[in-house]
């Protein structure tokens, strides 16, 4: 929104999703110190969001039957489309697709384990909406900016990842390597920083990490759950050396110990691996690439800055994301606009901008799945392909052609919003300028865009306001300077 | 200006076309590149395909003891005869389409196929594959630089990608390949109708013609709308194929039909990209052939057959070559969860009418200490350096010097399967 104060503005396209005209107001006046506490410390702010879904003042959800977002992957699609839209804690939801995407785990495993119902409960249920667990999704929420020691812990115990990397079969007489890898290479610290007999001790680390059944579980019962169990007669006990250290003292063997107290050895690799130097600089460069530019290469005093604040904060994300927004390469004007959008934020900053009416956000999965992002089924274990690899002629089409139907679905209130501004084709211009954000376009396309708004003969009249207006909104939100956030 | 709400009319979303050119004249460009007509169609297995029970050797007792459950029964296999080293192999019984193949003598199967200390990560294995260059899993890919040889102004078909995303294999500085998953739904839409969409449609073009020499990312961006924008058309015009045979309900075999497509309409392109998934098995693979693997054979063999005999009843099989490969083999012996973990050496198909068929390369031994595994005998070593396969596709299919392509000399000890 141009009203805005343009750091403000470029804060809340990247550390959440946009402004649209209703929220305005609450960032008007504000200066941009406070207007970035206001996004990081969120916890004053309710979490009302969901109780939101289905006012006609928002953006809608539909489904063919009742809408149950709690074990319908489609309807928890919708409702995470709708906090993006609506929440009023941007960040959250901002550090929620983060995580996501770095722990990325695919809903057609679980499906085809332990069949749809349970798939999407154990990934997006939310705390005491149904009997077992929460959904991975809201242990993202949780740790958001929380501690990522304590999330590596819940993640390593969270039923969806232990069926996802096959967690649940990991046994004494035969350890599962598939976690104990993926901790490593994609988790923590990084290819180059462990070695082939780390990963066969990692194996070995979790076996006994496992998963039960609720009592009686039938897969179709909305309340019969999956849930972590340590299961000690499954723990493989013998000591367990690393190529790196494990231990304060430089030890680099976690010891045999009993099968009871065995579970303490996958807290010392993940706390190892968590405190471990190289995790720090392998998130700041993600980091980097999320909040401040995929085109730009980090800069080694950003890494090594992110670094030094995760280790002395004990791995707190709150104060690293705080360092990352309020960083000299945050506000640096050539970072402006130097990054590719997601998908799913490309959608959702321009729902915001263009409106919603009557637009029922069932709408956008076969576009997002064309563009490359179904929410909840990331394509591996390594997450989605960023940066400059969501561009395809394919997938850009996708992006283009979504423009065109949020246009279409907004035609006749973009007009009604944009009257005041329909006297002349550059005010018309200016105007839809002022509403949606495109990075600066030159002056080749600003003149194609009044070619294009003149073409239609001489202006004036509704239907061409109509018309063009529509057309226009379409152009900048599907353009390629649109893409980039 | 005020307007009054009656006036609005409630248009859906149009799709518009720009005037159709006739397809002979479409790909007049790409048919002046390089040898006319030769081309490649390359799938990717994504996830680590377990080489050892797609060709199996099945009277290695090892093969048995070390895979209790997911061993696949002698009595079951396709034979395919015995290699050099006198293992005496089998196909998966899931492949029978491509069977017949090998049988017609038009399916190599290239054995142990890797490279030295297989990265067993598949992100980086797969980029490995794809830059052709061990020692780098970034930069460009062996197929972007093979593009990158053809003659200027490239066409904007030069090869066809049928995945979402470009893999590193296709990628290059200069030569963008389109993604194209499905040619029916590949078309502009606008919010209006008639000429206000048609000079909408000029209007984007225009703008995406913009350099934007300031912001190369933009201008790649940018890239990808123009390659959109002029491609429609004859997408849209591949997409009329009806194919003379039945393909498989699955992602695979819609990949494979809009490739048939895209080379029975004179497309031109010179390189198709197809993938299918699922194959990182490190749980429930499923008993001996059944189960999960075997659906997965089911999907690669039931594909590639149609495609296959409908190219073939199209007159074109000579002017067509597939390969078929993945990141890395699997563990040799079966894990505690039905599956198998991250392994090395692999197999590559490579099928055609002009393929020299058979069996290439050797089957490891699986008995423990064998000099044919490595990693504590828990892996097959390679034996075919990959980019040998590489250099007998660009040197003797595409027609093209390998040696710059893949930075170095790899034809010696390349498998004959041309």
């Amino acid at each position: 929104m141009a009203q805005l104060n343009p750091e403000i503005d470029h804060l809340l396209r990247r550390a959440g999703f946009g402004v649209s005209a209703m929220e305005v107001e609450t960032f008007k006046n504000m200066s941009t110190p406070v207007a970035i506490a206001y996004v990081v410390d969120y916890e004053g702010r309710p979490d009302d969001v969901d109780e939101r879904i289905g006012r006609p003042d928002h953006v809608q959800v539909a489904s063919k039957d009742a809408f149950l977002p709690d074990i319908d992957i489609d309807d928890a699609r919708q409702r995470w489309m709708f906090r993006m839209i609506h929440s009023r804690r941007p960040l959250q939801e901002k550090m929620a697709l983060f995580w996501h995407n770095h722990f990325a785990t695919a809903y057609s495993k679980l499906a085809g384990d332990s069949g749809n119902l349970q798939a999407a409960k154990m990934l997006v249920s939310k705390p005491g909406a149904l009997r077992g667990p929460q959904g991975q999704i809201e242990l993202f929420r949780k740790y958001a900016l929380g501690n990522f020691r304590d999330l590596l812990i819940e993640i390593a115990k969270d039923p969806a990842m232990l069926i996802w990397l096959d967690g649940k079969t990991n046994t004494r007489s035969k350890p599962q390597e598939n976690f104990g890898r993926e901790i490593m290479e994609l988790f923590t610290v990084g290819v180059g920083y462990y070695t082939e007999p780390d990963v066969y001790a990692a194996a070995r680390v979790f076996t006994g990490w496992n998963l039960r059944q609720s009592e009686g579980f039938d897969r179709n019962d909305m309340n019969a759950y999956q849930e972590f169990v340590y299961n000690a007669d499954e723990h493989e006990t013998t000591d367990k050396a690393f190529s790196f250290p494990i231990y304060g003292n430089g030890s680099r063997t976690i010891p045999s110990r009993s099968a009871s107290a065995g579970i303490q050895d996958g807290i010392d690799l993940i706390t190892a691996l968590a405190f471990h130097p190289e995790t720090p600089r392998r998130l700041a460069r993600k980091f980097w690439n999320f909040f401040i530019s995929d085109i730009h290469a980090p800069d080694p005093a950003f890494v090594d800055g992110v670094a030094a604040v995760y280790l002395q904060n004990r791995t707190e994300m709150r104060p690293v994301i705080r360092y990352v927004l309020t960083s000299p390469w945050f506000t640096n004007p050539a970072m402006k606009y130097a990054r590719y959008s997601w998908p799913v934020e490309y959608v959702a900053r321009a729902i915001k901008e263009v409106g919603w009416q009557n637009f029922s956000l069932d709408r956008v999965r076969t576009p997002l799945a064309n563009m490359g992002q179904l929410l909840f089924d990331p394509p591996n274990v390594g997450g989605w392909h960023l940066g400059a690899n969501w561009f395809s002629t394919g997938t850009m089409l996708a992006r283009t052609n979504f423009a065109a139907a949020l246009a279409s679905s907004q035609k006749e209130f973009l007009a009604v919003a944009m009257e005041d501004e329909g006297n002349s084709p550059q005010a018309l211009l200016a105007g839809m300028l002022n509403r949606v954000t495109p990075a600066p376009l030159d002056a080749a396309p600003q003149q194609a865009l009044m070619t294009y708004l003149l073409a239609g003969g001489n202006w004036g009249g509704a239907e061409q306001l109509n018309t063009r207006t529509a057309g226009l909104a379409r152009l900048l939100v599907g353009s390629s300077e649109y893409q980039l956030v | 200006m005020r307007i009054s709400r009656r006036l609005f009319i409630r248009d859906g979303v149009a799709t518009v076309t720009l005037g159709l050119t006739a397809p002979a004249f479409l790909s007049a460009i790409a048919q002046a590149q390089g040898l006319p007509n030769r081309r490649l169609v390359v799938v990717y297995l994504g996830g680590g395909n377990d080489a050892l029970n797609t060709l199996v050797s099945y009277q290695d007792p090892q093969y048995y003891s070390r895979r209790p459950t997911l061993a696949i029964p002698a009595g079951q296999v396709l034979q395919v005869g015995t290699d050099a080293a006198g293992h005496t192999l089998g196909l998966h019984p899931r492949l029978g389409g491509i069977w017949n193949i090998f049988n017609e003598g038009r399916l190599a199967l290239v054995q142990r196929t890797g490279y030295a200390n297989s990265s067993r990560s598949h992100f980086e294995a797969t980029d490995i594959w794809g830059t052709a260059n061990p020692q780098s899993s970034t930069g460009s890919g062996w197929l972007g630089r093979y593009l990158d040889t053809l003659p200027r102004p490239l066409d904007a078909l030069a090869a066809w990608n049928t995945t979402g995303d470009t893999p590193r294999a296709l990628l290059s500085g200069v030569s963008g390949v389109p993604a194209i998953p499905n040619g029916s739904t590949y078309a502009y839409a606008s919010p209006n109708r008639g000429s206000a969409a048609v000079q909408e449609r000029q209007a984007l073009q225009t703008m995406a013609a913009n350099p934007s020499a300031t912001r190369p990312h933009l201008a790649f961006v940018n890239s990808t709308t123009r390659g959109a924008l002029e491609t429609l058309d004859r997408v849209a015009q591949a997409s009329t194929y009806t194919p003379t045979v039945a393909y498989p309900n699955s992602g695979f075999g819609l990949a494979m039909r809009t490739i048939a497509g895209a080379i029975v309409k004179g497309v031109g392109s010179k390189v198709y990209w197809a993938s299918t998934g699922g194959y990182d098995t490190h749980s429930g693979q499923g008993q001996q052939a059944g189960g999960a693997y075997g659906n997965l054979m089911g999907t690669l063999g039931d594909g590639l057959a149609a495609f296959y005999n409908d190219i073939r009843n199209q007159g074109l099989l000579n002017d067509t070559t597939v390969i078929v490969f993945s990141e890395f083999g699997r563990r040799i012996s079966e894990n505690g969860s039905n599956g198998t973990d991250h392994g090395a050496a692999g197999v590559m198909m490579v099928l055609g009418g002009m393929v020299r068929g058979g069996l290439h390369g050797t089957a490891a031994t699986l008995a423990p200490g064998h000099p044919t595994l490595e990693n504590n005998s828990g892996d097959v070593r390679y034996e075919t350096d990959f980019r040998s396969v590489y250099a007998r596709l660009l040197d003797g299919w595409l027609g093209v010097n390998s040696v710059p392509i893949l930075n170095g000399d790899f034809r010696a000890g390349a498998p004959a399967v041309f």
